[in-house]
């Protein structure tokens, strides 16, 4: 996999397999593991033999494959969003979670749920709306002059978590019933509650939104060399940065308004990616789907095994791994 | 034949603030044509208008004589090549993807090069004398190899027009002679106008067949190197004291700095 040999299908076609191979082992594990221990022998039979256990076979299939398949969903769309929008704002630490985009789609998610809305499509359009407006912000105050410096989006970001952190806060306040502790466990991006209809409704919306993105994935490779360049070989600037964050907005939306605040994924994967397989966002963008899907799906397991005693957020993982990356990936573009 | 570009009239101001007044030139096919003129007098701005970046507020623009704003920009990318002064400095590709990228206008919606592409970018490449830095990330090349790597980039265009905004500023003696002669070459052996603005009169003196001095947003004059490098001209243009001569090395004019005290 090195970055000069063999033509650009291959590549991608090569980059896919492995990846695939990964998302494959993950999705393996994943159904196989978990608190009520059951092991690969079980899902095997439940698989591919009538026998077996009925209760085994029903927590295999009823409770562990949906979720397992709802992480490889939310990780893929997660990492594909950060993917965006390093190429888009040009700057390697921007992540729909830093940027505050999530928390946005959080805001309206929590909306929708005080105002009784049902999951889908309800509270899904209400975070859209949410992950817009705080989208809106960024690009009005990253299109001023005073903020052309990178780390002035980063901490226009920073600042607009803290406001929409704030506006949660104020909503889980108001809130007196039993709707608290769901949407508290909820925003720490659970996993848990997923049914194979939801699953089903969220890749619905997802599975478009990637090939959107990987259509455009050769222009996003200009972009990223410069807008006047990019106008300059034919790209229609506006257009596709506006196609390109509205999508994004709506992917991450639709993950949170379905498992609340994962941060980070869309830091990591990204990053490990370009490591191995340099630069061009044609082999970048399935390789995030992929390899995305992967990650999520592993950190969902290690929150779902590590505990002693009952699970814990998937979300909690994810940000013990990629905070402190964040920290390691700032120092470096320091130098 | 019809001139490459046609200027009659035009005006481009940003809000409030008129840049450009009243152009009217033309740039024949196969010349190196170089915009020179003192700081902030508008010749970024002229040079991205000719690029179809920014929209003139008035007037006529005609390449090879077709109006520019009714070419659509995908083809307009295949006729004219931009070459920005500066790329991004943690531009993550290599020169081969760089330069690469210049097929963008011709290939289809998932954007994946065939052979005809990759033997394209190897010419330019070849042509600019990167070949051995192909491999290489453009944020480890100096500025002269990056340089060269964008106009391998547009190159790989194909145009019958390059732009290029200040391709020598930021370049020692040698990497200024090597990028003037390659574009000069490009201009000769394969016909292509090449337009540049430029601070360095002398070397525009030296490689232009003509030049155009703007200034405060007006042309002050348009001709063959001999007509516009002039005292008479110059002098007041950037409004400090300088001698015109002949370079001893050639028949082109010399422009000499004089000491204000």
């Amino acid at each position: 996999m090195t970055r000069h040999s063999g033509s650009l299908p291959m590549k991608i076609a090569l980059v896919c397999a492995v990846l695939l191979l990964f998302l494959l082992g993950a999705i393996l594990a994943g159904i196989s593991m978990g608190s009520s221990g059951s092991a690969l022998k079980t899902v095997w039979s439940s698989l591919f033999q009538d026998g077996g256990d009925a209760m085994q076979s029903a927590i295999i299939w009823r409770i562990r494959l949906p979720r397992v398949l709802l992480a490889a969903l939310v990780g893929a769309a997660l990492s594909l969003g950060g993917l965006v929008f390093q190429a888009l704002l040009k700057n390697p630490l921007a992540e729909p979670y830093i940027l505050g985009i999530s928390g946005g789609a959080a805001i309206g998610a929590i909306i929708g749920i005080l105002l009784g809305l049902s999951r889908i499509p309800g509270v899904g359009i209400t975070a859209f709306l949410g992950s817009l407006a705080t989208l809106l912000l960024i690009l009005i105050i990253s299109s001023g002059r005073a903020i052309l410096v990178k780390d002035a989006l980063l901490l226009s970001g920073v600042m607009i978590n803290a406001f929409c952190t704030a506006v949660i806060m104020f909503l889980l306040s108001i809130t007196q019933d039993a709707r608290l502790h769901k949407i508290i466990f909820w925003l720490m991006g659970d996993l848990s509650a997923s049914q194979i209809r939801h699953v089903g409704m969220l890749a619905a919306v997802l599975l478009p939104c990637f090939a959107v993105i990987f259509l455009y994935s050769n222009r996003m490779n200009l972009l990223q060399v410069g807008s006047d360049l990019a106008a300059s070989m034919g790209v229609p600037v506006r257009r596709v940065t506006l196609v390109l964050l509205v999508t994004t907005s709506l992917m991450v939306s639709a993950t949170v308004s379905q498992c609340g605040l994962i941060g980070f994924v869309g830091l990591v994967i990204p990053h490990l990616l370009r490591l191995i397989v340099g630069p061009d966002h044609r082999v970048l963008a399935p390789g995030c789907i992929l390899g995305g899907g992967a990650y999520m799906v592993v950190c969902d397991l290690l929150a779902r095994v590590l505990p002693a005693q009952g699970e814990m957020p998937g979300g909690v993982i994810t940000a013990m791994i990629g905070a402190p990356l964040f920290i390691i990936l700032l120092r470096r573009s320091k130098r | 034949m019809s001139p490459t570009i046609h200027v009659h009239g035009m005006h481009c101001a940003y809000p409030n603030t008129p840049v450009l007044r009243d152009l009217t030139f033309s740039v024949e096919p196969g010349d190196v044509f170089v915009i020179i003129g003192p700081n902030g007098t508008g010749k970024t701005t002229l040079l991205k208008v000719l690029a179809g970046l920014l929209p003139p507020s008035r007037g006529e623009i005609l390449l090879s004589g077709h109006p520019l704003e009714r070419i659509k920009q995908r083809q307009l990318s295949r006729q004219l090549a931009y070459v920005a002064q500066t790329i991004a400095d943690d531009c993550p590709f290599t020169v081969r993807e760089l330069v690469l990228m210049g097929r963008a206008p011709y290939l289809g919606v998932l954007g994946i090069e065939g052979q005809a592409d990759i033997a394209i970018a190897s010419q330019a490449i070849e042509f600019t004398g990167l070949s051995h830095l192909a491999t290489r990330p453009v944020s480890h090349l100096s500025g002269g190899e990056r340089q060269r790597a964008q106009i391998a980039r547009a190159i790989c265009q194909q145009p019958d027009l390059i732009l290029l905004d200040e391709p020598t500023a930021a370049l020692d003696l040698a990497h200024q002679v090597r990028v003037m002669e390659l574009l000069v070459s490009l201009s000769r052996t394969q016909d292509t106008t090449v337009v540049m603005v430029s601070h360095d009169i002398n070397l525009a003196a030296m490689y232009a067949d003509r030049i155009l001095l703007l200034v405060e947003g007006r042309i002050a004059a348009c001709g063959p190197p001999r007509a516009v490098i002039d005292e008479r001209v110059l002098c007041p243009a950037y409004g400090c004291r300088l001698r015109v001569d002949t370079s001893p090395w050639g028949a082109w004019p010399r422009v000499n700095l004089v000491k204000s005290r």
